[in-house]
């Protein structure tokens, strides 16, 4: 098996509060993996351990082949290959459009100004958006700014793109135009490690389901039988709350 | 495939990896702790060394750090000191009166409010404008001359006065710096509940406001600690006039280096105590492990 990341026995608490008991999760090349489980139940914790924002009490995150949670691994190196997208954008409110997709290559990646933006454009043209290249982030919808943010973090290249509730400040009519790009990335082969509340979008686009229950795995699989036919009496029960 | 609920116990014991990585953390914050003392350590015994050692050490020790000439001289710097810090107390609390006063007025919208902008902003433009001594010379030397009734002719007052007017100039700005860094969605959840423009300045935004300009209010109020000496031109005696008169006796200048050292005693405390006061207020600066 030639998995792109794998947990084993992920613990993380925030004082006496365990938010994470013990995960064990694996996402291969070009697989797009949902989390679902209700609020406060560790999906964002899980994705911020994952991209080494948080450190782990316990277990181990192989990415790539190598354990990131290793104290020697130089994070910053390994937040470099992956791309984080936020709830809330997170989009650097000084800066223009472009300025937000160049940052990081230019600063991080070590490339040059002109082709920076040259691939800062074309990744705004992928996502729909070349006209807005000097708008500022706050004359955007919540949609534009989300599509944005999902731009700013694919321009590196990442080998993982983790996506952290990213429709969930959005009018229901914008949630349509970020959740279409996300099908479209995955068309294309991007690898996803996300938490959604969008139940359909998780049926149609996911490889893997997994809910996330009392900081475990409770129950995963493909979506139309862990969405459409739970096992597990918590899952239907979370399921049954959010559908109707 | 589905998982059993475990108990939800607080039976966990850390992993031998996670053991071997604690253990590595640990080794390295005590190597990292162990380097830095040690490098502490050899620099302050070099520079130690470099100076004892110099060939004009003896006499830099006897001018200024004289152990008989600092205990006889020390009673009449530290009354000289309780001038400054009554003068920095009166003038503070004046200050942030006034600078809090010209802040909001300069943040007041509408066209109604322009001629009290104006006035503010004239006020904080001449004042920053004006050197502080410059002030403190019209006024201390002018004040008093045009006796004007009901007013004191006392340089503590005309000095004082000075001081507070120039400070507040400045001050001004760092509060209206914090007002207008609170973001506007902050004031219409103030209005949208019913509060007026006063109640929503009052209640939210000032609260708001005072917590991000603690740490540059602390910064204007160490420097109104030591320019209240300046006063001393008036011939009001502080601090540092009195360590110039122990000077003037018999030209050792271990009385300044009391002074200095009794400044110093008075600031470094008072920032700890900002820095304290200031997270309990939830100003956190910087969070997070990255």
């Amino acid at each position: 098996m030639s998995e792109l990341l794998r947990l084993d026995g992920v613990r993380k608490s925030f004082g006496d509060h365990v938010v994470l008991r013990q995960v064990d999760l694996t996402v291969e090349p070009g697989q797009c993996v949902v989390l679902i489980g209700a609020s406060g139940s560790g999906k964002s914790t899980l994705l911020r351990c994952v991209n080494l924002l948080e450190v782990v009490d316990d277990g181990v995150i192989t990415f790539e082949g190598r354990d990131i949670t290793d104290p020697r691994v130089d994070g910053d190196e390994v937040r470099s290959r992956m791309g984080m997208v936020f709830q809330a954008y997170n989009l650097f409110p000084h800066l223009d459009v472009i300025g937000n997709l160049t940052l990081a290559l230019r600063l991080v990646h070590g490339v040059a100004a002109d082709e920076a933006r040259t691939r800062g454009l074309a990744m705004l043209e992928r996502v729909g958006l070349a006209e807005k290249a000097s708008a500022r982030p706050d004359d955007l919808s919540g949609g534009q700014q989300q599509r944005v943010a999902i731009a700013r973090a694919l321009v590196a290249n990442p080998r993982l793109m983790l996506l952290d509730e990213v429709t969930s400040a959005l009018d229901p009519e914008l949630v349509g135009e970020v959740l279409d790009l996300l099908t479209e990335l995955k068309a294309e082969g991007v690898t996803m490690l996300l938490n959604t509340h969008e139940m359909g979008f998780a049926r149609d686009v996911a490889d893997r389901v997994c809910f996330l229950h009392d900081g475990r795995i409770h129950e995963q699989g493909r979506p139309e039988q862990v969405i459409d036919d739970p096992q597990e009496e918590r899952t239907r029960a979370f399921l049954s709350r959010i559908r109707h | 495939m589905p998982h059993q609920v475990s108990q939800a116990g607080t039976d966990w014991e850390p992993s031998e990896v996670q053991r071997a990585r604690d253990d590595w953390r640990r080794r390295r914050t005590a190597r990292s702790a162990a380097i830095a003392a040690v490098s502490t350590l050899l620099l302050l015994g070099a520079i130690g060394g470099a100076v004892v050692s110099s060939p004009g050490w003896e006499r830099v020790q006897e001018t200024y750090f004289d152990w008989d000439k600092a205990v006889s001289s020390f009673p009449a710097v530290l009354d000289g000191l309780w001038l400054n810090i009554r003068v920095m107390v009166v003038c503070w609390v004046l200050i942030l009166v006034v600078s809090l006063t010209v802040a909001i007025v300069r943040t007041l919208h509408g066209p109604v409010a322009f001629p009290l902008r104006l006035l503010g902003t004239a006020y904080v433009d001449v004042f920053r404008g004006l050197p502080l001594l410059l002030v403190i010379f019209l006024l201390g030397f002018g004040g008093p001359a045009l006796s004007l009734q009901g007013l004191p002719t006392s340089p503590l007052f005309w000095g004082g006065t000075a001081l507070v007017l120039s400070y507040s100039a400045y001050v001004a700005e760092v509060f209206r710096a914090g007002i207008e860094s609170v973001h506007p969605s902050q004031r219409l959840a103030g209005r949208s509940l019913g509060l007026s423009y006063g109640q929503t300045l009052r209640h939210v935004v000032l609260p708001q406001a005072w917590r991000r300009v603690i740490p540059p209010l602390m910064n204007d109020l160490v420097s109104l600690q030591k320019d209240s000496g300046l006063i001393a031109v008036l011939g009001v005696t502080d601090a540092i006039r009195k360590a110039q008169i122990e000077t003037a006796l018999d030209f050792n200048y271990t009385p300044y280096v009391v002074a200095g050292f009794l400044f110093c005693c008075l600031t470094i405390p008072m920032a700890r105590l900002t820095d304290r006061y200031a997270r309990k207020k939830g100003y956190h600066g910087a969070g997070g492990h990255l």
